[in-house]
């Protein structure tokens, strides 16, 4: 055929083999422990200084040089398959290095003793039974369920009256939407420190008593205050572009039929807006079970709480903190690693249950 | 709309909306003058005026601008380096992935995709543990460090961020019309050009959004960031430097104020130009994510 130039077909396969023989060199050098290339060396001021080509360098470029080649290859008939595979590479890639092998991984590594760096063997079931044990631990469980139903019925409740507000005639509408939405944008580590400023020095100067942080009841508190704070806005925008997808016709022909305001919003804009519930029920659900970082700055866990019997010093440690703390403070890899893989499973069941249980309730409506 | 409110309604209701107003963006007002006072006036009392000066607050925030565990313009420098270029890669491998994925109706393809959604789901927490040890492993195989380095924190994005963005865009794809494609073809296109020359500048309003999405994540993420680069490591975001900088001024909030202060205005000043697409971007995002 003559479609494609010599030069291009010489391109593509020195391209293609130099990069094969680049990585499988790079691979080889990492595989036997030989260490970077060293090119040449140069005196720079008296001293021999090696030119070094490294092993990962090597291993890199030969790939991307592979796939130049591939992407030069000279054929009409599977370029478009070529094109899809150098497509997807990347992000596959990335996506299975960073999700799907850890993943893995990390269900393994539930039943075996690892410490984060190795480890020397199976021990089946021993760390989740060992996380049951900790009285610490079912706490946490027990906390994040009701911080997450809390939160679910306050942020949507809130957030909906105040998309009813944004939705009304009032004046400034644009500042008002915007003055809501803001607390969303600042991260839960700032925020949560701003916040512990304001529990611990100026909430305190209007009660005229201690902090509501060093309390765990009222910690907790402070937590879903601080959380509905930085969520209800966003949940609001979404509860506005529902209640402007409602047709104007519908709210007229109700109006006309002398159906109160109470009567609309029950009978007409909550019915018709079922699908933006839905979606905002999944987000907050789902967000509050992950909760970390306002956790972390506002009162990094700590509260005193009987439970079981038992005094416990994390008394607003949710989930995802004690995981963390399990495993990065108290280098327990492995239990923490166990009770990450349960907090998976929660989260799942109940997304799903969630999910289903919407559904079923808009087709109702 | 059609019904004739009452003034007074009307009234009632802007007096609502201006004290909830009040109540949202009080601690940033809080923020700003009490950044500006010394401890004593700051603890004495947080709520007044007294005390704040202009001059104070560039004293306060010349002194920790520069603290060696805050670092400000290195932070924030990482922290945008970061940023950006996690967003770059994920606009484009994103939008080259949900196109391959959208045009092909194969078994793969469908197996991504619903790979894609599934993961959508897994927190963090349940990969953080092992994720660290295998970009060390891998770092220490092939010599070059993905731990405590932005190229290392910017793959690690690429691949957590990789299933949101292209769901949203697959979405978008489906829309334009594939005869568009057909035509690019028998013009002679190549697909790899009909993508770049035709599809991806159709895709603007939908990468704005997920843009925005990923931004958002990006900058104020403290978890990943935390695990992979440490909170000692030569490489520092600005939440890490909040945490890392929180911990060495226990309770001096003429430190910690003015800290957090500097942290927050670029959000703010990018939210103030940006307004109207961030606030779209977000509900775009919610309603198909």
């Amino acid at each position: 055929m003559s479609t494609f130039s010599t030069g291009r077909k010489v391109a593509s396969f020195a391209s293609l083999i130099l990069g094969l023989v680049l990585a499988i060199v790079g691979l080889a050098l990492s595989i036997t422990k030989a260490g970077d290339l060293i090119l040449f060396t140069i005196p720079i001021s008296g001293k021999a200084t090696p030119v070094i080509l490294g092993r990962g360098t090597m291993f890199i470029c030969g790939i991307i040089l592979f796939f130049v080649g591939l992407y030069l290859f000279p054929t009409l008939k599977y370029h478009r398959a070529i094109i899809n595979i150098i497509f997807l590479f990347p992000l596959l890639f990335a996506f299975a290095v960073t999700v799907i092998i850890p993943l893995v991984l990390g269900i393994g590594y539930s039943f075996t003793d690892w410490d984060g760096i190795k480890l020397t063997g199976f021990v089946g079931l021993s760390n989740y039974l060992r996380m049951f044990n900790q009285k610490s631990f079912l706490w946490s469980i027990l906390l994040t369920f009701l911080f997450v139903v809390f939160n679910m019925i306050l942020v949507n409740l809130v957030a909906f009256l105040l998309a009813l507000l944004c939705t009304s005639r009032i004046k400034a509408l644009g500042f008002f939407r915007a003055a809501y939405f803001l607390p969303n944008l600042i991260g839960g580590i700032v925020l949560g420190y701003i916040w512990q400023f304001i529990f611990s020095n100026v909430v305190t100067k209007f009660t005229g008593t201690y902090s509501m942080l060093s309390d765990t009841k009222t910690a907790f508190i402070a937590v879903i205050i601080v959380y509905i704070w930085q969520y209800a806005g966003y949940i609001m925008l979404i509860y506005i572009t529902g209640l402007n997808t409602i047709p104007g016709d519908v709210l007229e022909a109700s109006a006309i039929d002398g159906a109160n305001p109470t009567q609309t919003l029950f009978n007409i804009k909550l019915p018709m807006i079922a699908p933006t519930i839905t979606i905002c029920t999944f987000l907050t659900l789902t967000s509050a079970f992950k909760q970390f970082d306002v956790n972390l700055a506002l009162t990094n866990g700590k509260g005193s709480v009987q439970f079981l019997g038992e005094y416990i010093a994390n008394g607003t440690e949710m989930l995802a903190l004690n995981i963390y703390t399990t495993a990065v403070i108290n280098n327990d890899y492995a239990l923490g690693q166990a009770k990450a893989v349960l907090f998976f499973i929660i989260l799942a069941a109940v997304s799903i249950i969630q999910v289903r249980i919407s559904n079923k309730k808009e087709v109702e409506l | 709309m059609h019904t004739k409110e009452k003034t007074s309604t009307v009234v009632v209701r802007l007096i609502i909306a201006v004290i909830i107003a009040a109540y949202v963006l009080f601690p940033f007002i809080l923020l700003l003058i009490n950044s500006g006072k010394v401890t004593a006036d700051i603890t004495s009392n947080p709520v007044s005026l007294a005390g704040a000066s202009f001059g104070q607050l560039m004293t306060n925030i010349k002194a920790v601008i520069n603290d060696p565990n805050f670092l400000f313009w290195n932070s924030f420098g990482s922290s945008a380096l970061i940023t950006v270029l996690s967003l770059v890669m994920l606009s484009v491998f994103g939008a080259m992935a949900a196109w391959v994925i959208c045009r092909n109706k194969t078994v793969w393809s469908t197996i991504i995709y619903f790979t894609f959604i599934a993961s959508m789901i897994i927190p963090f927490q349940v990969v953080m543990l092992p994720l660290i040890s295998t970009f060390r492993d891998v770092g220490k195989f092939i010599g070059i460090p993905m731990l405590q380095s932005v190229a290392g924190l910017v793959f690690a994005y690429l691949g957590f961020g990789g299933a949101m963005t292209v769901f949203i865009l697959n979405g978008f794809i489906k829309g334009i019309p594939y005869t568009l494609e057909e035509a690019a073809s028998i013009d002679g296109c190549t697909p790899e050009q009909t993508f770049f020359q035709i599809i991806f500048p159709l895709l603007t309003p939908v990468i704005t959004t997920v843009t925005i999405l990923n931004g958002m994540w990006i900058w104020n993420d403290y978890l990943l960031p935390s695990m992979m680069l440490g909170q000692n490591g030569k490489v520092m975001t600005i939440p890490i430097a909040i945490q890392k900088f929180v911990g060495s001024y226990v309770k001096s909030w003429d430190r910690i104020l003015p800290a957090a202060l500097l942290a927050i205005i670029p959000m703010i000043v990018i939210f103030l130009i940006a307004q109207k697409q961030i606030m779209e971007g977000m509900i775009e995002g919610a309603v198909k994510g």
